[in-house]
């Protein structure tokens, strides 16, 4: 049977994804956490607590600071010590809310029993609020606030429910650990969110290297109606949002429009996983699964990771950084960050740890192009990354921009496949920010 | 034979009288009636298009001052005032004479004083860089190096120091045109009048004292030592101030009269004087001397009390 994809580009880097087998372990508490107060997409949160307050496991410290923010809480018990400048993923110093762990003392409403829990009574709105006051974000790597997505604009409909179960990264297994452990969980709330939007049908994509997710899946489909799960072919960047669309619904998100113009509503199995847990067991988000893993590490898991703890402090887990680590990245290493410190703090968003060795990481010397039109086989997008890189050379930001450079998903498929080494997805950041700065400053004239 | 050569030879220049003459008639009748003070004003600017006056290139300032009628602020910081004077000349105003200014790196962050700590290996720009992280020496604020500013000057008047890491402005080739000044994603590059004594801060940290001493040792950390001594020599007309940790010396202070005295003031050396090494190095001699003479003091009386 030949398999779902998407309709042009892709490419297919290797898989290495060592962590398969490791089943998700508790990291247990750190001693110190550093939350930062700003996790997600849009508006900064606004802090609540103050140097010298103790706080408990689940107690919200910081609340929205617009409709597009979300709420963070607190993911350990003790006293906060203060609201500091820690560097973050970003590479510079943003404020957190440091806590000194004292004990595990738990809100009294979290329930703490594993016991599977299927009746939910809300009505669509209350359930939404439910996920809004449990701080749920895309937990794929975007932090897109999930109620954002879950208010449907009126005039609009949804009409399919997506989960994103691709995982399309190399090296992470954090999603493809969940899916196996928690599947009876993901396919209750899919149930809930199904309600919540209104619509009856919901599909599961998942990349066809992970079958025993998608036997596990197959096998509880039966007591669950309207939800089908689709084997997907192995192509990066099968888990972009717009990819997956495409490859499930045959259709695409029209220019600069958003899923829900063409029905679609997107989330990412972690997010489901945290629906469940905000709905039945009253679970804000303050624990996220990380995936610690790469070539050298001796022992490559899947953490169960209370939110703001250190990344040094999972690397230990891992049994340590290797002598031969060039390079720390959060994230997949293809869309992921590469850090600055090993101290930074675990976000809702923090999908993987991954320890590049030395001769992995180093850029090759980069060569003239020499138009071989690989980018442009490799862009999901239809896009022809070279002139691109031409236009943003030369500083011709406005034609770039006519280009529609902006719709750049920044998978990196193109600077993968570039056979002369060339910087495209460097090149195109750049331009997004500059022209970013352009459209700012339009908009004041 | 002849007959042949002949006959080409006529239909050709029929075709070139015809075909100039029709060119003649047209050139005639469509002509464009331009102002010839653009074209006056064109020729005396200097031509090197790089937009510092505002307009997109020479032609266009020209076209712009002629259409307007007069000079009025426009600009042209290439050619300066004497440029200035011819195209007041052609415009028949005087127009008033701006001082020369010159760009200035406020960034002492060389390799020395704040070493690398991280390997940047991404493409070779500052935009980018800056938007990825902090840069290689940890400082939010220092200069990454990249030489963004380079790449941008139209006239070879800025480079970046092999040894120090660090971007050097060419005294006699810059123009302020101001285009490093933009082209820094964080704004180190100022324009000062250009004197031969000049007093700035060479430093744009905006963090505590404490964690800015830590990623580099020229870090100015805000304790407000130069602008007291500004304010005391010159009274608060010099507009120095401190804000957010960081020291800013106005451009309005007398470098030739107090510079040396604000140089040697600041602790951390963060502070650049300009022309002023031979006043500098005098002055810290004789603190030095001081220094020397009060430790001796301070010794002969120990010693006295010692005897007693």
């Amino acid at each position: 049977m030949k398999l779902k994809t998407f309709r042009i580009g892709g490419i297919h880097p290797a898989e290495n994804k060592l962590s398969r087998a490791a089943s998700i372990e508790d990291a247990g508490i750190p001693t110190k956490v550093m939350i930062p107060i700003h996790q997600n997409l849009g508006a900064p949160s606004k802090v609540l607590v103050k140097k010298g307050d103790q706080v408990k496991v689940g107690q919200v410290i910081a609340e929205p600071g617009g409709f597009v923010s979300a709420y963070v809480h607190s993911s350990v018990s003790g006293t906060v010590s203060g609201i500091e400048d820690v560097t973050d993923v970003s590479g510079y110093r943003r404020p957190c809310v440091v806590i000194d762990v004292e004990g595990d003392e738990w809100l009294e409403e979290i329930d703490r029993t594993p016991e599977l829990k299927r009746e939910c009574k809300l009505e669509a709105k209350e359930i939404v609020e439910k996920i809004r006051q449990a701080g749920i974000v895309g937990m794929g790597g975007a932090a897109f606030p999930a109620h954002v997505k879950l208010s449907i604009p009126e005039g609009k409909k949804a009409e399919m429910l997506i989960l994103n179960g691709v995982e399309c990264e190399p090296y992470l297994t954090a999603d493809h650990r969940l899916m196996l452990e928690h599947a009876e969980e993901i396919l209750i709330a899919t149930q809930v969110l199904m309600k919540a939007i209104g619509v009856d049908k919901a599909q599961i994509g998942i990349e066809n290297n992970k079958p025993d997710a998608i036997e596990k899946f197959k096998t509880l489909l039966s007591n669950y109606a309207g939800i089908e799960v689709v084997p997907l072919k192995i192509q990066y960047p099968q888990g972009g949002e717009k990819q997956l669309i495409q490859s499930l619904m045959d259709k695409e998100v029209p220019f600069g429009g958003l899923p829900i113009d063409i029905g679609a509503v997107v989330m990412n199995v972690g997010s489901v996983f945290a629906v469940y847990e905000a709905i039945f067991k009253n679970k804000p988000v303050f624990e996220r699964i990380v995936t610690v893993t790469g070539k050298s590490v001796a022992k490559p898991c899947n953490l169960k990771v209370r939110l703001g703890t250190p990344i040094s402090y999972l690397i230990e887990k891992a049994g340590g950084a290797p002598e031969d680590t060039g390079k720390v990245i959060s994230g997949g290493p293809m869309m992921g960050k590469a850090l600055t410190l090993i101290d930074i703090p675990v976000v809702k968003a923090t999908s993987g740890v991954l320890l590049m060795r030395q001769e992995e990481c180093e850029r090759h010397e980069e060569s003239a192009c020499i138009r071989c039109g690989r980018c442009v086989t490799a862009c999901s997008l239809g896009s022809v990354p070279y002139l691109w890189s031409r236009e943003i050379d030369q500083g011709e930001w406005e034609k770039a921009e006519a280009d529609h450079v902006m719709l750049c998903c920044e998978c990196g498929a193109c600077q993968y496949a570039c056979p002369a080494n060339i910087p495209l997805l460097d090149k195109i950041r750049v331009a997004k920010n500059k022209i970013n700065q352009i459209k700012r400053a339009r908009s004041q004239k | 034979m002849d007959q042949v050569l002949l006959n080409s030879i006529l239909t050709l220049s029929g075709i070139a009288i015809l075909a100039s003459s029709i060119l003649f008639i047209a050139a005639k009748k469509f002509q464009v009636e331009e102002d010839p003070r653009i074209q006056d004003i064109d020729e005396v600017l200097p031509g090197a298009n790089c937009g510092a006056c505002g307009f997109p290139g020479c032609r266009n300032f020209a076209d712009a001052v002629v259409k307007r009628g007069h000079v009025g602020n426009a600009f042209c910081p290439v050619g300066g005032n004497e440029t200035m004077k011819k195209v007041g000349a052609i415009m028949g105003e005087t127009v008033a004479e701006q001082d020369p200014l010159i760009a200035v790196v406020r960034c002492q962050g060389s390799r020395e004083k704040a070493p690398k700590k991280i390997n940047y290996l991404a493409a070779r720009s500052c935009a980018l860089s800056h938007m990825t992280f902090s840069g290689e020496k940890g400082c939010p604020n220092s200069c990454l190096g990249l030489g963004d500013c380079v790449f941008v000057c139209l006239f070879d008047a800025i480079k970046v120091n092999e040894q120090t890491g660090l971007p050097e402005v060419d005294k006699e080739k810059c123009t302020a045109c101001g285009a490093c000044v933009t082209a820094c994603p964080r704004r180190i590059i100022e324009l000062r009048p250009k004197k031969d004594k000049m007093v700035y801060i060479a430093c744009m940290n905006r963090e505590k004292g404490a964690f800015a001493k830590k990623n580099c040792q020229v870090a100015c950390i805000g304790c407000s030592k130069c602008v007291k001594v500004a304010t005391e020599l010159q009274g608060e007309a010099a507009g120095s101030q401190v804000e957010s940790f960081l020291a800013y010396l106005s451009p309005a202070i007398d470098a030739e009269k107090f510079g040396a005295k604000i140089v040697t003031a600041c602790p951390t050396k963060s502070v650049v004087g300009i022309g002023l090494e031979n006043e500098v190095a005098q002055i810290r001699e004789e603190e030095k001397k001081a220094r020397l003479e009060k430790a001796k003091a301070m010794k002969e009386s120990d010693a006295l009390k010692g005897k007693e």
